[in-house]
Parts: structure tokens; sequence; C-alpha cells
């Protein structure tokens, strides 16, 4: 085909158009929120633990039954249609209690995670901003507390200071804060010799400035990764020290504690065990995976 | 040319870095020299020879290690916090690379407007207002404000990084290698732009690059660094008809000729070897090792930097 003259048109530039951006705005987050949506396994994950935080308050009004009461006449029911999970060995519902120790699970869950996030990001924060000797001894006061073996150290903290929810809380909160401040102090560390802090710093910024509009913004998709992390780490341990007797007592409960109380029936009732088992590993599961997609969705550039 | 106000003078400037185990990295030593009112003062060299530290010591992004830097009067390094902020509004920089110096969580608006906030110089609908005047100076529009700095080409990012340099209409713009990051048709561009402020609002400018083209199209001097030393500087029409140092002469001969006929018989000076480390450098001259003339002296002392000819300084033994 042969082009000719005239078939051309001349369309002229618009300076005004040729400056224009089509594309909608978007800030950062709903960005980070459009590729988190094409992530099906993520998305799923996340509705899973959103459902397991509504059922911990819905489940248990679906049944007449309450967490603590003994039932003597239903001892080691199998599932049925009238006690969905069965009942435990004092004649409890076990569907109510799983909902119970949900509520208690998660709870540990995600305040350990904001404690040890809030925590550990001054801490490192302010040891990577300031730097210099500061950074060099907070730095290895870390090096020490990690080294140390992580539930050892829970344990004793757990003989010092008692048992019970707030008692787990303190002593997961002491102990995990260490990972986040050094991830916090890393990113600061670079983030501080970009050019747009130099940028700010030439502008007169003062350092407070400098750290809540520059540096915590740009870190703060690192640090809510780390703490999606950190939200099983805790509800794991936590399931460990149940699990070994030293978490929460009777009658309150937790997946863990339902776990320990399973396990000494496990030949005669399995399914004692295998509820609060199955709901630990699929919170876990569910966790690390929203982790993974978050992490995705929030730093485009660690794909592949 | 009636003698105008010498706006910053640079006195004996030192920027050593402690690099570990008792190494000292002398990326600037003992740097002379003064930029007047409105003018515009090229700085060229190889990569890693400080002229980067230079520029960011002058502003006091880096403490200096000796010497001073005097800034209408005032010794940049001994001001007090008052006085600081004072000086963050008259001299201001671009920086070299349009995609790091933009914070990517803040607006185009936000980011041009944080000089503002911080000097607390308009509020409400004044500082909007303030915020598109300048966003049009530099040739982008109103409508840029609410974008996010990715959504933006590297010319456009550089043009936002100069309208925030500018919305406190600074006395003093140390230009980082603000073009090199660019493709060469907005390189153009953003020279010309950089040209045009400079005439209308009187701006002083440390025009930091190495492109050696387009320092001579910007600057009125223009100033050749070699390893942490001024090796001469001069007018930029004397510098590039009579270079004196034989580092100039190499890095001017490295400039291709936009003419066939005379490209074709361009001489160009090769310099054998690499730089070598700033680093602990010995005694005498920086450019010994890889000079042609190089003499004993040479390795003996440092020659000074000495004026030749009016206004044409140089720091060389055989000049």
């Amino acid at each position: 085909m042969e082009l000719k003259q005239e078939q051309f048109k001349h369309v002229g530039m618009n300076e005004e158009k040729s400056q224009a951006i089509l594309r909608p705005s978007m800030t950062y987050w709903q960005d980070a929120w459009r590729r988190f949506k094409k992530n099906p396994i993520a998305l799923i994950s996340l509705f899973f633990i959103i459902l397991l935080a509504i059922m911990s308050f819905v489940g248990p009004l679906l049944t007449p039954f309450d967490y603590f009461s003994n039932d003597l006449t239903n001892m080691d029911k199998s599932p049925d249609a009238v006690h969905w999970f069965g009942t435990d060995s004092l004649g409890r519902d076990l569907w109510e209690r799983v909902w119970e120790g949900a509520k208690v699970s998660l709870f540990i869950g995600v305040v350990t995670a904001i404690i040890n996030g809030v925590v550990g990001t001054l801490i490192g924060g302010t040891a990577g901003f300031f730097g210099g000797k500061l950074d060099m001894i907070v730095m290895r006061i870390i090096d020490i507390l990690i080294a140390l073996p992580y539930l050892i150290f829970v344990i004793l903290i757990m003989l010092y200071v008692g048992q019970g929810l707030f008692a787990i809380i303190l002593a997961l909160a002491i102990v995990g804060w260490m990972t986040i401040a050094r991830l916090v102090r890393g990113q600061v560390l670079s983030l501080k010799e970009q050019e747009f802090v130099l940028a700010a710093r030439t502008l007169g910024a003062s350092s407070s400035r400098l750290i809540l509009r520059h540096l915590i913004p740009n870190a703060l998709g690192v640090i809510i990764v780390a703490l999606t992390f950190a939200i099983p780490t805790a509800i794991f341990t936590e399931a460990f020290l149940s699990f070994i007797g030293l978490g929460i007592q009777a009658p309150k409960t937790s997946w863990g504690q339902l776990a320990n109380i399973g396990i000494q029936s496990m030949q005669s009732y399995p399914y004692q065990l295998i509820i609060p088992s199955i709901f630990i590993s699929l919170t876990m599961l569910s966790l690390q995976l929203v982790g993974d997609g978050l992490r995705d969705a929030l730093d485009p550039r660690m794909r592949k | 040319m009636a003698e105008k106000k010498t706006l910053i003078e640079v006195k004996n400037l030192k920027k050593y870095f402690n690099v570990g185990s008792g190494a000292i990295l002398k990326a600037v030593d003992n740097i002379n020299f003064a930029i007047k009112e409105g003018e515009t003062l090229g700085l060229v060299g190889e990569s890693g020879c400080g002229k980067s530290t230079t520029g960011r010591t002058i502003i006091r992004l880096y403490e200096a290690t000796g010497g001073d830097v005097i800034f209408d009067g005032k010794n940049v390094h001994k001001l007090n916090k008052a006085e600081q902020k004072e000086f963050t509004k008259q001299a201001q920089m671009i920086f070299q690379d349009p995609y790091a110096s933009l914070n990517p969580r803040m607006t185009v608006g936000d980011i041009v407007g944080e000089g503002i906030d911080i000097h607390s110089l308009y509020t409400g609908k004044q500082r909007t207002e303030r915020i598109y005047e300048v966003l049009n100076i530099v040739g982008l529009n109103k409508e840029h404000a609410n974008r996010f700095p990715h959504e933006f080409s590297g010319g456009q990012r550089q043009r936002i990084g100069i309208a925030r340099s500018l919305a406190i209409e600074p006395k003093f713009i140390v230009c980082d290698e603000p073009i090199s990051a660019l493709d060469v048709s907005i390189q153009a561009q953003v020279v010309n732009l950089l040209i045009k402020l400079q005439r209308e609002y009187g701006l002083t400018y440390l025009f930091i690059a190495h492109d050696l083209s387009m320092v001579k199209h910007i600057s009125d001097r223009v100033g050749v660094m070699y390893l942490g030393t001024m090796v001469e500087m001069a007018s930029s029409e004397e510098l590039y008809k009579n270079p004196l140092h034989p580092y100039t002469q190499a890095l001017l001969s490295a400039i291709p000729i936009a003419d066939p006929d005379v490209e074709k018989s361009r001489k160009r000076i090769l310099l054998e070897g690499d730089v070598p480390s700033p680093i602990n450098p010995p005694p005498g001259c920086r450019f010994k090792a890889r000079c042609r003339y190089a003499k004993d002296i040479c390795s003996q002392e440092m020659p000074e930097f000495r004026e030749v000819a009016p206004n044409h300084f140089v720091a060389c033994h055989i000049v």
C-alpha cells in the first residue's frame, strides 16, 4: 500500500495537553490495594482472617451454650447437631470454647504486634536517625537480646510476672520488638541519605518533620509487612505457652490451651485436639499468606 | 561589567571523611572561590572529584572539616539556629536524580509547598496560590499539584525539584548535576529554564556538571576540579579558549565538535591510568601521576592556586 501526502492531516500540537496526565490520580495506598486485589490467595486469606474475627463474636451466639459452664451429663461428646464441635472432658461446649479461644489468640497476636511495632519503630528509628554512638550502643543491646533463646526468655519473664493474658502480652512485647527495631533502623539508614531527605534538610526541615513526614511514611510499608508476620509468631508463642501450661488459665481459654487439654485424651477423643489444631494452622497460614501478599503489594520492586 | 557584590565566598574549604581504620578520604581539600550576585559558577570534573561534596558542604548538608563559607557576610558553618533557618531560606539546592529527590509519598503540591510550610511564608489559600504560581513558572500547571511524583517523567520531575527550591524565593541555588540524569532533548529545556529563572529573579548559581558544553552555555566562570582540589578557574570564554592546566586541556580535548571536518582533525589528549584514590593521597600535585609534563617538584610540593592572568587562576608548577 502506498501512502500519499494528502492522506495525512496536520493535527498540530497542543502544548497544554502534552503536559496532561490521563491516568487517574492514585495514592500509594490505593495503588497497593489495587495490586493486593490481584493476588487471589492473599485475598482469600485476608477474608478468612476477617471471618475468623467476626465469628469470634458472632459464633458463640449461634448455640445456646457458653464457654465456661460444665455439663457433667454431656462429657466428651463427639460433634453432633447439638454440640457442633462436641464437648470436652468437663462437658464444656467446644464450639463456644473455640471462638472464645479465637478472641484471646487474635487479641494477643494483634496487640503484641502493635506494641512490638511501636516500640521497635521508636527505638530503631531513633538509633538509625541519630546514628553514631547511640546507634552503636542500641544495636549491640539488640544483638545481645536477640542472641538469647526466645522461648526460654519468655518463660523466665512469665515465671517472674505471673500468668494470664496481660502477662503473656507483656512477655511477648519485651522479647519481640528487636527484629522490627533492626528492620526500621536499616530502612531509616538508607532513607536518610536519599536526596528527598537532603532536599527537606536544605529547606530547613526540623528533625521531627523529617521523621514524621519523610522517613516514617516511606518505611511504613516495610513496618506493616513485618507486623503482619509478627502476629502469627505471637499467636504461636501464646499457643505454645498455653500448651505447656504457662499461658491462659481455665476457665478462660485459648487455642493453645484447648490443644493442651485435647492432647490428654488424644487417643479416645481425637477431635478435641484436631479442631483447635486446625484453627491454629489455618490462621498461621493465612496470616503468612496475607503478609506475603502485602509485601508484594507494598513494595513492587521486591517481586521477581 | 559593573562591580557586583560578592554573595558567597569559599575559603580553604576542606571536607574529609573518616573511612575507618585511620584512613581519611580527602573529598574536598583546600578550595577557594567566590561567586558574585547574579553570577553562575560552573564546576566541572570527573566522577568522584568532589564536586557534589563541595556543593553540599557549602549549603551545610555536610559540616566542613576546615575552612569557611561566607554567605552574605555570615559564616555558614557558625550560624545559630535562627540564622541557620534564615540561611536555608536563601540557599537552595537542585538535585541530580529526579527519581530520588522527590518524596514518593507526598503530592507535588505538598513537595513544592514544603519550604513554604517550614518557613511559614503563606497559609491556606495563599499557600495554594503560591504553589500554583511556582508550578506555572517552571512550565507545569495547577492540575499537577494533586498528583504524585511517580506519575511524572524525568524532565517534569526535575521541574518539580526546581519549583520546590524556587517556592521560598532563594538568592542562591546549588545545581548538583541537575541535567545529567535527563536525556539530551530535555537537558536543553531544563538548562534554558534555569537561565530564564536566573534572569527573572536575579538568582546566583553554583552549577555542578560534567557535561562541558552545557557548562559553557550556562556559566559565567568555570572551575575545574581534580581529586578534591581546584586546578583551574577562569571565565568560561577564557577557559575554553586558553586552557592552561594539563588536566583542563585533556578535558576540553574530549568535547566533540559539531562540524564533521573539524571533528575529523580534532586531536584528543588521552590521559593514562586511572584517577588515584583520594584516601590518604601522597604529597605534591594530585595530577602528577597522569600528567605528561610532570617534573620532580610536582611530587614534592602542592602547587599554589595563583592568578596567572587577570581572573584566570591555575594550580600548576609548569604554567
